[in-house]
């Protein structure tokens, strides 16, 4: 049985003048990380209230764990856990509190499901009798996580739950994520970091509403059409202008510290022609290397059109 | 003194015994784009309320476009730009009343509002959109709108907040592009972002762990240092050692 499954989902808010979710559909598997990748207001948020039954679908069908998102709201209800991309837990209990009312109204208690959030507790219990509103950032999200598994959930929606949060809290975050699935929970995460994409067993990228792909992490970059090069020099802001001016560019965005360029046509001489045409620009220090494409290269690859 | 748009010297903010700004000591010169990079709850927005004039230091001095932060705050306020990420526009006004609206805060002249509105729409190609309420516009298009807002005034120095979180690739790129024309025209920006590659395109960047500063460099020397081929990989050898996690 799949854990997840969407077919043709749609959603549209403002009596319809504004469609949110356009005919998504994919499976996420039983003990599977699904990630889905987009910017905001792409959709990702629609798609978790519509899998958390929070909010009614205008078209197509949707499963959690088996059971039917509008017919069987209630029974989904029990058995997901759900940490929204806003801090929805109650600030003015303490961190104790709010996972002991969790617990409760899961019918269950702290104790029974510990083994299943100790890992995260540990490292906030010190602060156990501190209200929620005055906790840090990262320690907010351990508390939201821990709050929804307490009720041991088969599937688990996370959206956006790295969103504002430094690099290494989210390196943490996606170990304490690894930790879950070795658990056999299954998991829908988004994020708009593309980088984060990789940690996942399968992503969706999605934009405008629609889903533009589904794969593994390494074969999504695989399909990239064509080669990609990384060029530096010595003026990387000039380098920008001149590459995106010279004839040959299909495109050209900046990636860190080099430029990331796709040519129009694939030739034997485009590099040759490339470094004269720079040289000649007074370009120093130039390096063309061939490289192969992250998530964030695909993903501005199959939006382009749609920006234009 | 003239080139120099930011000095801080030993400035500390301490709220109780916490000790929220530990002694940073930086300069940012005129025109540069300057990266203010650390993990959740290194201080970051407390020293940035400091030198924006929000806040008064506990000890150690600062001067912000040639004003001093504990004297002339209001003189700062002037002077500067400020955007963040999570309010910067007001979205039950249409695009063109917010430029109106944050140009006559500044204290721009009618004729200059009307002249500067239009050459702000022209530049990011929105003029057909100047009736549009803000709330209906994409993210990545208020973000752009948001900076050109917070630059009306030209302001000496522009601070940034985490302006480009959760906006798409190719407008987090443009953004950028926005960034550096900014700063060809001698607007010195202080951006904070939590997006490693963004701090490669700063002339210099500095990472605060636990309230200091303890990197403070161009990206390239600060990669040489840490013999790493990536800032992510400096700021990660950097704040994995941080001792505090709060914001």
């Amino acid at each position: 049985m799949s854990a997840i499954t969407l077919d043709n989902i749609t959603k549209t808010y403002n009596k319809g003048s504004v469609l949110a979710v356009d005919k998504a559909t994919f499976e996420v598997a039983e003990g599977e990380t699904f990630g889905l990748i987009g910017p905001d207001g792409a959709g990702k948020t629609s798609i978790f209230r519509v899998l958390t039954t929070l909010l009614l679908p205008d078209g197509g069908n949707a499963t959690v764990a088996g059971l039917d998102v509008v017919k069987d709201y209630q029974a989904i209800r029990n058995c997901i856990g759900y940490m929204p991309g806003r801090f929805s837990l109650y600030q003015d209990l303490t961190v104790e509190e709010n996972l002991r009312f969790f617990a409760t109204i899961f019918n269950t208690s702290i104790e029974e499901n510990y083994a299943l959030i100790k890992d995260i507790y540990v490292q906030i219990e010190p602060f156990k009798k501190r209200r929620a509103g005055k906790l840090s950032g990262g320690m907010k999200q351990k508390l939201a996580l821990c709050c929804a598994l307490i009720h041991k959930p088969v599937v688990l929606f996370l959206d956006e739950p790295t969103t504002g949060v430094d690099a290494v809290s989210r390196v943490e975050f996606w170990d304490m994520l690894k930790r879950l699935k070795s658990q056999g929970i299954s998991i829908l995460v988004s994020t708009p970091y593309m980088d984060e994409a990789a940690l996942c067993d399968r992503i969706a990228l999605i934009e405008g509403g629609k889903i533009l792909s589904i794969d593994s992490p390494a074969n999504t970059v695989k399909k990239y059409p064509g080669k990609l090069y990384a060029v530096k020099s010595s003026n990387m802001h000039l380098l920008l202008q001149d590459l995106r001016n010279y004839e040959g560019t299909h495109s050209c965005f900046t990636f860190g510290d080099s430029m990331h360029l796709s040519f129009k046509q694939e030739a034997e001489d485009n590099i040759s022609k490339l470094t004269a045409y720079l040289t000649s620009k007074g370009h120093q220090q130039l390096e063309i290397n061939e490289i192969d494409a992250g998530i964030e290269d695909y993903f501005i690859r199959i939006t382009e059109k749609a920006n234009g | 003194m003239d080139n120099i748009a930011i000095k801080a010297e030993k400035l500390t903010k301490r709220f109780d015994d916490f000790v929220a700004v530990d002694a940073i000591t930086f300069d940012v010169k005129q025109g540069e784009i300057f990266g203010f990079v650390g993990a959740n709850g290194a201080g970051k927005t407390t020293a940035m309320r400091i030198l924006c004039g929000l806040s008064k230091p506990t000890s150690g001095t600062a001067m912000v476009a040639g004003y001093d932060v504990y004297k002339d705050p209001e003189k700062i306020k002037k002077v500067i730009g400020y955007m963040s990420q999570k309010f910067s526009l007001y979205d039950d006004l249409t695009v063109m009343e917010n430029i109106t609206f944050y140009a006559g805060i500044y204290g721009l002249s009618d004729k200059d509002i009307k002249k500067r509105g239009q050459a702000l729409l022209d530049q990011l190609g929105i003029g057909h959109e100047a009736k549009t309420f803000v709330s209906s516009l994409p993210l990545g298009w208020k973000q752009k709108l948001a900076f050109s807002v917070a630059i009306i005034h030209e302001p000496k120095i522009v601070f940034l907040d985490e302006p480009t979180g959760g906006v798409d690739p190719v407008t987090r790129r443009q953004f950028w592009d926005l960034i550096y024309a900014a700063a060809d025209r001698g607007i010195t920006v202080f951006v904070t972002t939590h997006y490693m590659d963004e701090a490669e395109y700063c002339n210099r960047v500095s990472i605060m762990v636990d309230g200091r500063i303890d990197a403070f460099d161009t990206p390239s020397n600060l990669k040489k240092r840490f013999s790493v081929n990536s800032m992510n990989e400096v700021f990660y050898q950097l704040a994995r050692g941080a001792k505090r996690k709060a914001d």
